[in-house]
């Protein structure tokens, strides 16, 4: 029976929701693996956990600014727009102090202590018990078991934008990616270029949130990256077979769990990349 | 004052002696640049625990932290083999890691349905800080009294027992610790075991992130981890007053959060708490910032 189930939404016959919301996450996985190979290579895979445990607070202020304006809190576009608010201000933050201290210390400061705010504003909506907060914890792992179709089509349109706006900046982001120096003897401006970068990420953890949950996304935007390292020399290539990867991996993933509604599907997609990087690494192709 | 005594007091000395414990490591993690070690430690916890509780069908304490010391070990071995292996950044290592051991502790828990286990993911994440009171505590006699000391939560005296041996590992190995950190080339022809030294550290981090995380949650054992030694970094370059300051920083944060998220939706009138892990916190990262906006940029510079 489960089998079956999970068979039929691998085939998009498990209804018409569940399709969109397999296609959705597999434009999702393809977004994350694009642009989580720039970002790899770039070395900063972990300023991706950093935004997206920074969307925490963003989510519950916003959720307390539409119960304020009459709503029951769960108005998406609005929760989204929060998220990539305080997002950004992590993102900032993590800028301003790396300045005075080390990337990865000023990276894990902002994560935990946003997250930490945000963990607050979760137990103050829960205190004054208004709207409709239950379920508001899915952010944290994600669900797309029961997904509406209005969700599936942000996703996967969000996926396909920033696919899209990956696909024109490939060459830029490539030689970037590739030797930063040598991108600004091209004439490139290379900090622009990362802060776009970085903003794409953005996009794909305020997606992400939905899919996988926000502690879990990094996974998907690093492990197809560096899994896709293994196999590929040449940016560009990693970045195809990354996107490849992500999109194999949210596909299956957003599958299974139609069949075990359950088990959250966040921890069920980092999984399934986590193996595909584990049989890459002891067949161990050539070294990238 | 004896309802002071019962509710808070415990809570707020065991984030007290969390906070220390996490320093102490903290300090010398941000010095070689491996302050995401803590984030990737305190997320494999969870699988850690999960595991050695469908292994043992047992829920004490020590038998859950041994599992949360064997997998933040496998962990950091991971880590490190993988990083070698595909010759991959350790930031991109760690998240490889740490995310697919997290996820696997997810799945476990809800597909074995561990109800035994008085444990969800949310719980992993903030702790549960404020369920740890005194309950026979009758007032300030009470800390006299062996009888009612004897039913302290347990966390009291395992985190001031880790804490302190912590403390005394750091002050034997502080010269070996120092120049490794430092000028790990030197320390070798010096004849220190620098392998050694830096799994010593890593270990050390392990056991300070898995007491905590058993009383406060994975979040405050992260901002601890790196908060207070990053904020007195920044008002000093001397290592010992670094350490110093960072345990002052430690205990502050603890302390005005645990007090924030008390009193301050009293004040505003609002009848109820807010959590306290996330309020400590976010005071970690708000006496960060205050030091790094007040932090002259000539002793920025030099980091």
């Amino acid at each position: 029976m489960m089998l079956g189930l999970m068979r039929d939404a691998l085939l998009l016959q498990a209804g018409y929701n569940s399709a969109l919301v397999s296609i959705g996450a597999a434009l999702l996985g393809a977004a994350a693996g694009g642009a989580g190979a720039f970002l790899t290579l770039r070395r900063r895979a972990l300023m991706s956990d950093a935004m997206a445990h920074a969307t925490l607070p963003g989510i519950g202020l916003a959720f307390l600014v539409s119960v304020a304006l009459g709503g029951d809190g769960r108005f998406l576009p609005g929760l989204m727009m929060g998220a990539a608010l305080t997002a950004l201000g992590g993102l900032w933050a993590v800028q301003w102090l790396s300045r005075h201290l080390p990337e990865d210390a000023a990276t894990g400061a902002v994560l935990s202590s946003f997250y930490g705010f945000g963990i607050v504003l979760l137990t103050v909506i829960q205190g004054i018990a208004v709207g409709r907060p239950a379920g508001l914890e899915t952010v944290l792992l994600g669900s797309t078991a029961g997904m509406l179709r209005a969700d599936a089509v942000v996703i996967g349109g969000g996926g396909a934008l920033i696919l899209a706006a990956l696909w024109l900046l490939r060459r830029p982001l490539a030689m970037v990616a590739f030797d930063p120096v040598h991108a600004r003897l091209s004439g490139l401006n290379p900090q622009r270029l990362d802060t776009l970068l970085l903003v794409l990420v953005l996009g794909v953890v305020l997606v992400g949130l939905n899919v996988t949950g926000l502690i879990l996304i990094v996974a998907l935007i690093v492990t197809p990256a560096v899994t896709a390292r293994l196999w590929v020399q040449t940016v560009q290539g990693m970045a195809v077979l990354a996107a490849c990867i992500g999109a194999a991996c949210g596909y299956v993933g957003a599958a299974i769990s139609t069949a075990l509604p359950d088990v959250p599907t966040g921890p069920v997609i980092v999984l399934l990349a986590t193996s595909v990087f584990a049989l890459s690494l002891i067949r161990r192709p050539r070294y990238g | 004052m004896a309802e002071f005594i019962a509710l808070s007091l415990p809570p707020m000395v065991i984030a007290c002696l969390a906070a220390l414990a996490c320093a102490l490591p903290g300090n010398f993690l941000l010095l070689s640049r491996r302050a995401m070690l803590g984030d990737a430690i305190s997320h494999v916890v969870l699988p850690g625990i999960v595991v050695a509780f469908l292994l043992s069908g047992s829920t004490s304490g020590w038998v859950m932290g041994a599992g949360a010391l064997v997998a933040a070990g496998v962990s950091a071995l991971v880590i490190e083999g993988v990083t070698l292996r595909a010759r991959m950044d350790p930031g991109a290592a760690m998240a490889v890691v740490f995310t697919a051991m997290f996820a696997a502790g997810v799945v476990l828990l809800e597909v074995t349905g561990t109800s035994g286990l008085h444990l969800d993911v949310e719980h992993a994440l903030y702790g549960n800080l404020e369920s740890l009171i005194w309950l026979s505590a009758t007032g300030p006699q009470s800390l006299i009294d062996p009888a009612a000391l004897a039913t302290l939560p347990v966390e009291v005296p395992r985190l001031a027992l880790i804490a302190a041996s912590l403390g005394l590992v750091l002050w034997v190995a502080w010269r070996p610790l120092v120049i490794t950190i430092f000028d790990p080339v030197f320390a070798r022809t010096q004849g220190i075991p620098t392998t050694v030294v830096t799994a010593g550290l890593t270990a050390a981090t392990a056991l300070a992130a898995v007491a905590a995380f058993q009383a406060v949650g994975s979040i405050l054992t992260i901002a601890m981890l790196i908060c207070p030694p990053a904020t007195a970094r920044l008002l000093t370059r001397q290592l010992q007053r670094q350490v110093a300051a960072s345990c002052g920083f430690a205990v502050s944060a603890a302390v005005i959060g645990y007090g924030l998220a008390g009193y301050a939706p009293l004040w505003l009138g609002l009848p109820f708490t807010v959590s306290a892990s996330g309020m400590i916190a976010t005071v970690a990262g708000l006496q960060l910032a205050l030091a790094a906006t007040f932090t002259s940029q000539a002793v920025a510079s030099r980091l």
